[in-house]
């Protein structure tokens, strides 16, 4: 069936097989190989991209239900040349080792700091009317859904954090 | 996955009336629970009907209470200003669960209707009634102990409920708004959403084929504090071995039956003035005890306990 | 060959003039990962798009197959081949080594009716898309004669036999020491299998040309997949082209060929078309390797001022019945404490599961588990500080061999360790600290863990333009080899490392034994060093040979490499220069390290010491991390970022492994009942706290010619011991059974009261 996304800024008409996930539809359609299938079933979040601005597990969601959104996966976000700034701060903190769950954690990590300046409440804050202060335990609460089995999560909050710093 | 047809239904009762007339169909909404399955072989659809943009996803003051569409995602839900101000124990449910991409697609409605996660409901090679009718229960003699039920269970089945927030609705009090076939709307209260398995348990709601839940009302906060623990061996991203919701008055457990468990008993004895402790083992002297849940029992019942006493300490909405 | 004497002399990388060793930099590959521009085995462009394959497996733990019916997945849309045992292509029988020289034998797929673990794959879909491959896989209709199988690890110790070719080794007279001990401890402590639950899954990219395949495949070792996919499909090895650039975590898991490198090359031949297959994450668990699940006895005798009088280690661990692999958990508990009355060994049960194999620190990771928090019962049973304890069992010369140690700072790393996370606040008697609704404790345990040098080749070529190229047949699963590599190459060419590019994981380079053991720096890096330095010898010959050269006529052995020069006091051009000019062509040399004849005369280890604070629910049993700090001493480090992540990453996986780790057999299926990333739960970010490590200062000149050891595996070795001792310091409950779960912790609180 034909569905229309723009990925990354520009408009792609797919003509696939409606059982055709989110995921697969970039890795295998489109070419956009950054997003990753760690367990195809949303338990990892190797596959994160951001629908609309809002993070997403792109292996539970059909191609077909995304016709008319804006993707943007890791390609969108920067490039070898000129990396975004989580980018950036996750290569300068070795906030990675194999790699594989990179992009998700990057592009989820984009999608929370996001959600936290909108004022997302998460579990760890005491009273959830509060204001959102971004600190270390709300990093690590709000980046849980992207599991990193080198597990570089202490490098990973740092480089968000460094981030999320210089935004403030 | 088997092959399935796709539609976006352009409005809510051509949706149901699609789902209604096709034995083969199921809404889809987020997807996060149903693709799951699909791709395990566990849920083959050959319609989806996608509910995911007709418009009840916004949150409207009721009565002093909130009505809450049916397509809202979590995460939304969760921040809603609203909702954080008047319940506090909802919010807490909702992002105890999950996690921060899942809730950003998961559904009010699809939240509650998401199945079990059984270890051997999810394990196509093993005997499962809910999946197979009649193949039997692997999780009876299993080792899955700490994840089954303690209540209302069966021979046929011991699996739990997994939401989080269906547990803080029934503690709030919440109902369910539906749309039937015919075009009439019904509301049900969350509590009797969802049945006891008993000889079907395959069988998990009491909503007719093609009854859509397009909303959740939610009553005015009752007095007092609100509390939502959940326990879990991850410190996030994990379902829950057991949790409490408390409403002032009113108590909920999570993860320990097939549906989301209201403590009726506690609640009764909290009106009569029992301590925290006492009003726990008022409904959990009720469970069903076997060889292999006595610690679950007592790990909800400390639980419950603790619950009823933290939410005396905590802001009343 | 070589003694470890010529490795005592200064060299480039012990002098480090560019300070390359030991600096922080960046992953050399780093930009294409944060990018998702780095292409992993599924995802290699292939000369034509790629059919998709799709397994389907075994529903029974043992037996046979009685009936497949293919025909519905074979009409399914899109399909283009079902495979069973019934027509699959003929491969080698399983263990044919038709190469004498093969690094591994063949591994067949889809070989015959019988089942040896659940899980087995048994029929192979390829189709057109993922979709109707998967699909048409779910069609296919098999009937099972089961047979009962071993699948009771704990009900099955009765048949336990010493490993092959082992024997138990006593020193001294343990039982009688034991006897006479005045304090005793004797506990027996169990851990349970484990998966590596590596984020890529294991996956293959195959096509042919002619009668040669090349397969792009997430593998550790290059070699040993070549040799395994060439001898099963019965080819010379080359032909077999195999490429690894990029893996998504290996952790042990990945050192053989599974059926996706089998399955893809036999279709591609099959279909002439490229076919790529991917195991699924629930497929991971049964379809390739786990770490065994390991009973440990442990007994201790000490006087009462400490010092043990009779030590012993037993383990029982268990592998598949069809393969040989013992997790030898005892092994690291002969270097490590000072007893003249000793007795270790294993014991190994043969069981119908899936294989068990290597997964990071084989043997100390679940050996550890025990040793170290039998010590720190010992320690309370005597009144004694933890650290005191070890302290007081420290030995002078190996405690099993006799022989001197090549270096070790175990006590340092206790003492800097205990010094940095405020040991002293620690109260020794346990349930004493309360936080709230949160009883808090710490714990610590030793760390050791071997240090290897298997023989490794290298290739290094200067270009016209100076660039500076390393070529092995190695692989960066993760661990930074592609950086530290370039690190060294820079180092000992004298170049900045913007001049020097890394090739790695083909086949076609000279080979390396991969990742695995922690061995990869220290081999690899240590080829690398060598081929450099040859280089350096062939540039040399090259310059004071060339009239044109202002090095010319030497003396050669004044010549020196530095900021892309080369030079003889005020003498110099750059190495492009002098390329350019002299051999414009450009120049390639090779090298290669094996292990120094005299370097077994030294126990050579890597240690450290973990300390960990835990703060547990009192009302749940809940445990969630508060802190943790590691200090290790591993030789010379080579990059001060990338050895942290290891290290620290190992630390994190002994957080999973005390707390949450575990593959739930279901004897009844001979089958794990959790099978995937929401049922096996590793840590995810909220689980880690205040997680942090150092390195002391070391060399270690019997290692290397750099001083170099391993970290990838020692970070996790004793991790979870300190874990767990935080826990029974928190609590009193002392748990010997991993992981440490809410539901075994409460019980244990219960049992004390709480």
């Amino acid at each position: 069936m034909k569905t229309t996304i723009t990925v990354n800024g520009t408009a792609r008409t797919l003509d696939v097989d409606s059982r055709t996930t989110l995921l697969d539809a970039l890795r295998e359609h489109l070419g956009l190989i950054g997003s990753k299938k760690g367990c195809d079933h949303g338990q990892c979040g190797a596959c994160t991209v951001l629908v609309n601005g809002a993070r997403i597990n792109s292996c539970l969601s059909l191609l077909a239900m995304h016709d008319g959104d804006q993707v943007t996966t890791i390609e969108g976000l920067g490039t070898a040349e000129n990396l975004h700034p989580v980018q950036q701060a996750f290569l300068e903190n070795d906030a990675f080792q194999c790699g594989y769950c990179t992009p998700g954690q990057i592009c989820s990590a984009v999608g929370m700091l996001q959600e936290a300046a909108d004022g997302w409440p998460s579990q760890v804050m005491e009273d959830v009317a509060a204001i959102v202060d971004l600190s270390e335990a709300e990093i690590r609460e709000r980046m849980s859904g992207n599991i990193c089995r080198c597990s570089a999560y202490p490098q990973i909050v740092a480089a968000i954090r460094s981030v999320a710093g210089g935004a403030a | 996955m088997r092959p399935f047809t796709y539609e976006r239904a352009p409005d809510a009762l051509s949706a149901v009336k699609a789902v209604a007339e096709n034995p083969g169909a199921k809404f889809l909404a987020g997807g996060t629970n149903l693709l799951d399955l699909m791709k395990l072989d566990i849920e083959r659809p050959t319609h989806l009907v996608d509910v995911g943009r007709l418009p009840f996803a916004g949150v409207e003051e009721v009565n002093g209470g909130l009505r809450i569409g049916g397509a809202m995602v979590n995460s939304k839900l969760a921040a809603h200003p609203r909702v954080r101000e008047l319940y506090p124990v909802l919010v807490r449910a909702l992002v105890s669960g999950a996690s921060g991409q899942l809730r950003n697609k998961a559904t009010t409605a699809g939240n509650l209707l998401q199945r079990t996660r059984c270890a051997y409901f999810y394990d196509t090679t093993k005997p499962c009634n809910k999946r197979q009718p009649g193949s039997g229960c692997s999780a009876l003699e299993g080792v899955h102990g700490a994840h089954d039920a303690i209540f209302g269970a069966s021979k046929a089945c011991i699996a739990t409920h997994p939401s989080d927030m269906a547990v803080a609705l029934t503690a709030l009090g919440a109902s369910v708004e539906t749309l039937t076939p015919t075009g009439a709307s019904r509301t049900l209260a969350v509590q009797d959403l969802h049945r006891l398995p008993g000889d079907t348990p395959q069988v998990e709601t009491d909503l007719a084929p093609g009854e859509l839940i397009t909303a959740v009302l939610v009553p005015p906060p009752p007095e007092g504090g609100q509390v939502y623990r959940k326990v879990r061996g991850r410190a996030s991203y994990a379902h829950g071995i057991a949790s409490v919701a408390v409403a002032g008055g009113r108590v909920a457990f999570g993860a320990v039956a097939h549906k989301p468990w209201r403590a009726a008993h506690t609640e009764d004895a909290l009106s009569s003035g029992a301590s925290p402790a006492e009003a726990a083992e008022a409904e959990l002297s009720k469970a069903d005890r076997n060889d292999h849940n006595a610690l679950k029992i007592t790990l909800v019942g400390r639980l419950a306990a603790a619950a009823i006493e933290e939410s005396k300490t905590r802001r009343v909405a | 060959m070589s003694s470890v004497k010529d490795w005592a002399a200064p060299n480039p990388i012990t002098e480090n003039r560019g300070g390359l060793i030991g600096k922080g930099v960046d992953r050399y590959e780093g930009r294409l990962k944060v990018t998702g521009s780095a292409p992993y085995a599924y995802e290699v462009e292939a000369p034509s798009r790629p059919a998709i394959g799709y397994m389907a497996t075994a529903s029974i733990a043992k037996g046979r197959i009685t009936r497949i019916d293919t025909s519905a997945a074979e009409a399914s849309p899109g399909v283009l081949l079902v495979w069973s045992h019934l027509n699959a292509p003929a491969q080698a029988p399983r263990g044919t080594r038709a190469n004498p020289r093969s690094q591994r034998p063949s591994n067949p797929a889809l070989a015959s009716d019988r089942i040896e673990n659940f899980g087995q794959t048994v029929a192979f879909v390829v189709a057109d898309t993922f979709e109707n491959a998967r699909a048409a896989a779910n069609l296919i209709e098999i009937e099972y004669a089961a047979e009962q199988g071993v699948v009771d690890f704990v009900a099955s110790f009765d048949q336990a036999d010493q490993p092959p070719g082992e024997e138990d080794v006593h020193i001294g007279d343990f039982p009688a020491a034991f006897a006479a001990a005045p304090v005793t401890v004797d506990e027996t402590y169990e851990s349970p299998v484990q998966n590596h639950v590596q984020m890529e899954p294991c996956a293959t990219t195959a096509w042919w040309d002619g009668d040669k395949v090349t397969v792009h495949t997430s593998i550790q070792m290059v070699k040993g997949g070549q040799h395994a996919l060439a001898e099963t499909l019965a080819i010379p090895s080359d032909h077999v082209h195999l490429l690894t650039r990029y893996i998504g975590g290996g952790f042990g898991g990945k050192g053989q060929a599974y059926d996706d490198l089998i399955l893809s090359a036999l279709a591609a031949r099959a279909l002439g078309q490229p076919v790529k297959l991917a195991y699924t994450r629930q497929q991971m668990f049964h379809g390739t390797i786990h770490r065994p699940a390991v009973s440990m006895r442990v007994r201790l005798g000490a006087q009462p001022d400490g010092r043990l009088t009779a030590f012993a280690v037993e383990a029982i661990t268990h592998c598949a019945r069809n393969a040989i692999f013992t997790e030898h958990a005892a092994n690291f508990s002969r270097n490590l404490y000072a007893a003249p009355n000793r007795l270790t060994g294993h014991r190994l049960v043969k069981m119908d599961l899936p294989g068990a194999g290597p997964m990071r620190a084989p043997g100390e990771a679940p050996g550890m588990l025990s040793l170290e928090c039998a010590m720190d019962e010992l320690a309370e049973k005597l009144g004694l500080d933890p650290i005191e304890l070890r302290i007081r069992n420290e030995p002078d010369v190996d405690p099993e061999t006799g022989k001197p140690f090549s270096v070790r700072q175990l006590v340092q790393c206790m003492r800097d360790g205990a010094a940095r996370f405020g040991w002293e606040r620690r109260n020794p008697k346990p349930g004493q600290v309360r936080d709230g609704r949160w009883l808090v404790g710490m714990g610590m345990a030793a760390a050791i863990r071997g240090n290897f040098l298997l023989p490794a080749k290298a290739g290094v070529r200067i270009d016209a333009d100076g660039t500076i190229t390393l070529r092995q047949g190695m692989t960066d699963i993760g661990t930074g080899t592609y950086t530290i590599l370039a690190q060294i190459t820079a180092e000992t060419m004298g170049v900045p490392m913007e001049q020097v590019k890394v090739e790695m994981g083909d086949s076609n380079f000279p080979p390396a034994p991969g990742s695995g053991g922690q061995f990869g720096a220290a081999t690899a890096g240590s080829a690398a060093y060598e081929a450099g330095m040859n280089l350096r010898k062939a540039l040399t010959e090259l310059a004071v040979g060339d009239p044109n050269s202002p090095l010319y006529g030497g003396p050669a052995e004044y010549v020196t490499f530095e900021n892309g020069n080369i030079a003889i006091e005020n003498r110099s051009e750059t190495l492009a220069a002098l390329v350019a000019r002299a051999a414009p062509e450009g120049v390639y040399v090779e090298g290669s390290i094996s292990p120094a004849a005299d370097a077994r005369d030294y126990s050579q280890h890597t240690y450290g010491a973990h300390f960990a604070e835990v703060g547990v629910d009192t009302v749940t049993g809940e445990v969630r991390m508060r802190k943790m700090f590691g200090v290790f001493a591993a030789g010379r480090i080579l990059n001060a970022k990338t050895a942290r992540s290891q290290i620290t990453g190992g630390m994190i996986w002994g957080v999973g492994t005390a707390l949450t780790e575990s593959n739930v057999v279901d004897a009844r299926y001979g089958s794990f009942i959790n099978q995937d990333m929401a049922g096996y739960l590793v840590p995810a970010h909220a689980d880690i706290v205040d997680l942090d490590a150092i390195f002391l200062d070391e060399a270690d000149d019997k290692a290397n010619p750099m001083g170099i050891k391993g970290v990838g595996e020692l970070g996790i070795c004793g991790a979870g011991a300190a874990v767990a001792n935080a826990i029974y310091n928190a609590t009193g409950v002392r748990l010997r059974d991993y992981p440490m779960t809410p539901e075994k912790v409460l019980e244990g609180m219960l049992a004390v009261g709480l």
